[in-house]
């Protein structure tokens, strides 16, 4: 269900890199289904500078809120509009139209330190 | 997740599983918090019907000559008023005047009452009803586990219902009862509900009420979990024990003034709400909108710029008004509809606005 391509945080944020050093942002399945019903999501600004595992937003269901983490560090380039002016994307489509954010990596290294599908299936395993 | 060997659960336990409900831990009891989704469930009692698993609420019948005359001691409505096959929301209140709960007293017969306090306090009020027992004769059962309760909920609800009952469903009124057949079972079919919408809830022993949900299931409703629950009843108006009231806080103050009669001479609280109800309250239960982002949740400061008022017993964004609602206790002087201040929203401090209770009615927003 984890799509094997990308790369995992222990906040359940997913990774996508893309050609030029672009990295796609956004919350895993396990996630979106344990937040329930998204309502809100609050993300930064294009142009602002995030640091590895800092928090980078918001996002609300019916039932809680939680702050959400960055994967990586970088700067942003671009705002998934549509999960914050239909944050139910994010429940539809939480690894393709539910993406949250584009950022230009500032250390591909980072990624060395972030879960692989397997791995992370087998966190959230240990997490139950 | 394994839930503790303590939960409860309700005879339609089996069925919530096999539906992909999520169930939760729940006052005692281990309950379905979603099927589908909160929205979606919310959506299909405003539009069509929903059905929802409310057996973990207390079912205690009281009968006896001094049945009425033990009522009226405890309940905050005249118990000797109420006709046969009726039904009133009333409170449950302490020597202070405090809330202890709120219920729904159904007239069953001249001696034969039923009272269907929260889950999470029917104990507190068996506690409380042992204390002002003295010197009557009726017997108090408790057939919360013998029964199960189904809320069936939804402008379409009574045309479901009417399609598995003799009874003439459309002259049931609201907050009326009767004693009749609902899918061959034996049922307590009553026009009351949670959700502000016409609707009606349905009690029948506990081994039936598995057929009693496949029949109403089949005829279109849709299974809502306590999430959903939670939203419309917030969206209606009605507080909800533990967040909106408790011991801490008297009917006066949380606006319920209506559902007292404190001018009763046997009335336990009687002197205590008359004379809350002759001093005044300093605070005040208010339904507020959000001006801007986020949800309102329980807990919340309300706040008055630099100065904290008040403090959010409950919140939700409603889907039926596409907003954010919540109510909370504000000082007076805050608790006409208009006023403003702000909550504080994890540290983000958002515009909110007192407005008319309840927020979304069947009349209003048809």
């Amino acid at each position: 269900m984890n799509p094997p391509d990308l790369m995992y945080s222990e906040e359940h944020e997913w990774v996508r890199s893309r050609p030029g050093g672009v990295a796609e942002i956004g919350i895993t399945e396990f996630a979106a289904e344990s937040l329930g019903d998204v309502v809100f999501v609050e993300l930064p600004s294009v142009g602002e500078e995030l640091t590895q595992f800092g928090k980078m937003g918001e996002i609300e269901s019916v039932k809680t809120v939680s702050d959400l983490f960055t994967p990586l560090s970088g700067k942003v380039l671009e705002v998934n509009a549509n999960a914050t002016d239909s944050p139910e994307v994010v429940n539809e489509g939480p690894y393709e139209k539910g993406w949250l954010l584009r950022i230009s990596m500032t250390d591909e290294s980072e990624l060395d330190k972030l879960m692989s599908a397997d791995q992370y299936e087998a966190f959230l395993a240990f997490q139950e | 997740m394994a839930a503790p060997d303590s939960l409860r659960r309700t005879s339609l336990f089996d069925i919530h599983v096999s539906l992909g409900g999520r169930m939760v831990p729940f006052a005692g009891w281990e309950m379905p918090v979603q099927y589908e989704g909160i929205l979606a469930e919310a959506r299909a009692v405003r539009s069509g019907a929903g059905l929802f698993d409310v057996s973990h609420m207390g079912r205690l019948e009281i009968t006896g000559p001094g049945a009425a005359g033990f009522l009226e001691r405890v309940l905050s409505v005249d118990v000797p008023g109420l006709r046969q096959w009726r039904a009133r929301y009333n409170l449950i209140c302490d020597e202070g005047g405090g809330i202890i709960d709120d219920c729904i007293v159904y007239r069953l017969g001249d001696e034969r009452f039923l009272v269907i306090p929260n889950a999470a306090n029917t104990d507190a009020v068996l506690e409380w009803f042992s204390k002002w027992d003295s010197g009557l004769d009726f017997e108090l059962q408790n057939v919360t586990e013998a029964t199960a309760m189904i809320a069936h909920q939804g402008p379409q609800a009574s045309d479901m219902v009417a399609g598995l009952t003799p009874y003439d469903v459309t002259s049931l009124k609201m907050f009326a009862a009767a004693e009749t057949e609902v899918a061959g079972v034996k049922a307590l079919l009553a026009r009351t509900g949670y959700t502000g919408e016409d609707g009606v809830e349905l009690i029948v022993s506990a081994d039936a009420a598995p057929t009693v949900w496949r029949a109403l299931s089949e005829k279109g409703a849709v299974p809502c979990g306590l999430g959903s629950r939670d939203v419309l009843r917030l969206e209606a108006g009605l507080l909800l024990h533990g967040n909106d009231m408790d011991t801490s806080v008297n009917p006066y103050e949380a606006g319920l003034e209506k559902f007292v009669a404190p001018d009763r001479d046997r009335y336990a609280a009687g002197e205590s709400l008359r004379r809350i109800r002759d001093q005044g309250v300093g605070r005040k239960l208010v339904g507020f909108i959000l001006h801007g982002k986020g949800v309102p949740r329980h807990g919340y400061d309300i706040m008055d710029g630099p100065n904290r008022i008040g403090e959010v017993t409950s919140g939700s964004h409603s889907p039926t008004l596409d907003m954010s609602i919540g109510m909370g206790y504000v000082p007076t002087g805050y608790a006409a509809v208009g006023s403003r201040f702000q909550i504080d929203m994890r540290g983000r401090a958002v515009d909110a606005e007192v407005t008319t209770l309840p927020f979304y009615s069947r009349r209003k927003n048809a």
